[in-house]
């Protein structure tokens, strides 16, 4: 089979104003990664007060890329995303429960009046080992979710998601094996751990390493993940998936490896946020679905969904503004959250980045070749 | 190769309720030719296309593709073998730029679950170039085709057809909506994507002057029912054809 057309005046590459803004792109985005990363490495010793803040920042940056994956890359608005999340910080407590020797009936039937005597050898085990179960269970929860819910389109998705989320925290809430509605107190960090000497408050410098790394490589798997076919695939399923359907192409294993990569994170986040806030319990904690569960649509709509570095813009600015309306605007700091939503899905739906593709397309390799403005003649647009 | 039948539709009904779309259709699409599809509006020529693709499930009857029956399979499995459909209502990836969605469209029948995370290499970039050439689209491949004109649309979307390789390409209306002017280019790719591609080709077209210049074989529906078949000399000198398109009931 030839299908090799006439390729008069082309030359097979793309060209060389195209190449530019690519070339560009890549440097803006090297650039803004290393600004990042070295707020992320000098940040808490530069706001040593805000670690807590800044430890929730990248949580939130992690919030934002899993739910851009499903929402904005293949357009599934999942409002259920929050329910990994909250399954990985309850497998990751059971456990590390486990791990420490206990059985977990007795610990959670004990109300943390239990006396936990674990090793530091035995903590730090039984928190990566948590993470890592949580995690990997997680992935399996989504494929076996995704089964049942991939049949749903639109917003049926997400309804049909959300009411994962609500369910999970009310049958949580009625499992005493797992504490109930009265939560698991968890293990506490080794008193005498010094991985961080000098830090004066080793445990938040623990966790916050934690999470800049758990941020960190969800950025750069999805950045790798998007620069495959993948995310390709994905793209297209958002923009008609009846047509990828018909294409040929396998639309529900590319939805369900978005979902599990979601699953995965979000997991490994809620194993990192329980341990965090030391007590966990379903409803406040573990499935906050108005408040985290909602706060990743809004970060990723803000930032400009369908595009990497969207939600982490949108992360941070929605972090930054929530902690300085909460600080300096109390009682007004769900009005100004709801105002920014509000502005933001009235005003630009598209989002910062989206807004700025838009204002600067040839910035983000949108171009025409030939067209007069740029002069050169390389297209061979005669139909 | 000539003489192969590659699909045989034998007996298709299908009602939608009490609406008889489709009523003992029969129909061969011979292996290498262009076969037509006539018939006026609501005569059933789409119901028979979604048919054939898999989109729903016959109620009677047999459709074989390379002598084995399709018609209890889903559309993307009948796509990954190699039967292709294009859309009345052109339907391409809107928000991506015209390489993308060609880089999407390469075939899948041979994809395992790894081939998920794999990157388009030179030869499918290099082909991607090529066909937006020749549809003459290259020029503005890095635009999002949502914003491309109806036209470019229905180009981008046969030029992506032509990525996936097909072994037969069933066309809904390939030139409606398109200028005039363009159609009699549009007509010299369909034959070129026939003979220089090898591409078998299923035609509906309302265009008689198009399809009567293209087809080898010509097939007319009304009212759901197979009218007439042979030659397009033979079915456009057909009484009853003339009669379906004029109304003569």
């Amino acid at each position: 089979m030839s299908w090799r057309a006439r390729r008069e005046g082309i030359s097979g590459k793309p060209g060389p104003r195209h190449m530019g803004s690519v070339m560009n792109a890549e440097r803006r985005n090297l650039i803004s990664q290393g600004l990042l990363l070295a707020f992320g490495l000098i940040g808490p010793f530069l706001f040593p007060h805000y670690i807590q803040q800044i430890t929730l920042l990248w949580i939130m940056v992690l919030f934002a890329l899993t739910w851009d994956a499903m929402g904005g890359q293949m357009g599934y608005n999942s409002l259920g995303n929050i329910f990994f999340f909250g399954a990985g910080m309850y497998i990751c407590a059971v456990t590390q429960i486990m791990v420490a020797g206990y059985d977990v009936g007795e610990y959670t039937s004990a109300f943390g009046a239990i006396h936990v005597d674990i090793s530091d050898g035995q903590y730090f085990a039984g928190l990566f080992l948590g993470l890592a179960v949580a995690a990997v269970g997680c992935v399996f929860l989504a494929i076996i979710l995704g089964r049942i819910f991939f049949g749903l389109r639109g917003p049926y998705f997400a309804i049909g998601t959300l009411g994962i989320a609500l369910a999970a925290g009310e049958l949580i809430g009625a499992w005493d094996w797992v504490g109930g509605g009265s939560g698991i107190s968890l293990p506490l960090y080794p008193a005498e751990a010094d991985f961080f000497p000098g830090s004066g408050d080793d445990e938040s410098m623990f966790f916050y390493t934690l999470a800049l790394i758990a941020a960190v490589a969800t950025f750069l798997f999805y950045q790798w993940l998007y620069s495959t076919r993948f995310g390709l695939a994905v793209n297209a399923i958002r923009d008609d998936e009846e047509k990828a359907e018909g294409m040929g192409i396998h639309t529900l294993r590319y939805k369900t490896v978005a979902w599990a990569s979601s699953a995965f994170f979000m997991a490994i986040a809620g194993g990192i946020h329980g341990n965090i806030i030391h007590f966990i319990e379903p409803l406040e904690v573990a499935f906050p679905t108005v408040t985290f569960g909602i706060f990743m649509v809004a970060m990723a709509l803000l930032g400009g969904k369908g595009t990497l570095w969207g939600p982490v813009i949108g992360a941070i600015l929605f972090h930054v503004i929530k902690e300085v309306t909460w600080t300096h605007l109390l009682g007004w700091q769900w009005i100004a959250l709801g105002m920014i939503i509000i502005v933001n899905v009235v005003f630009f739906q598209q989002g910062i980045l989206g807004w700025m593709k838009e204002r600067w397309p040839e910035a983000f390799g949108v171009t025409v070749e030939g067209a007069p403005a740029q002069g050169s003649e390389t297209g061979g647009g005669s139909n | 190769m000539s003489g192969k039948k590659l699909i045989e539709v034998n007996g298709v009904s299908k009602s939608y309720g009490g609406v008889v779309a489709n009523s003992n259709i029969s129909l061969d699409v011979e292996d290498g030719k262009i076969t037509g599809l006539i018939g006026p509006n609501g005569s059933g020529k789409t119901t028979l296309f979604n048919s054939i693709v898999g989109y729903h499930p016959i109620d009677e009857g047999s459709i074989k593709f390379e002598g084995e029956e399709i018609s209890k399979l889903r559309v993307q499995q009948i796509a990954r073998r190699g039967l292709l459909r294009t859309f009345q209502q052109t339907r391409i990836y809107g928000k991506m730029n015209c390489v993308d969605n060609m880089l999407i469209s390469i075939p899948h029948r041979k994809h395992g679950f790894f081939d998920m995370f794999g990157t388009n290499g030179k030869a499918d970039r290099d082909k991607a170039e090529h066909l937006l050439e020749f549809v003459g689209l290259y020029s503005k491949r890095y635009l999002p085709s949502g914003d491309l004109s109806f036209g470019q649309q229905k180009l981008l979307e046969f030029a992506m057809a032509l990525m996936n390789e097909p072994k037969v390409l069933l066309l809904d209306e390939p030139t409606a909506g398109i200028n005039p002017t363009l159609i009699n280019g549009l007509i010299d790719r369909l034959k070129r994507a026939n003979t220089d591609f090898g591409i078998t080709l299923l035609v509906i077209e309302h265009n008689m002057r198009v399809i009567m210049n293209m087809a080898d074989k010509v097939y007319c529906l009304a009212h759901g029912e197979m009218l007439s078949s042979g030659s397009p000399d033979v079915v456009q000198n057909d009484q009853r054809v003339i009669d379906a398109y004029l109304g003569a009931h």
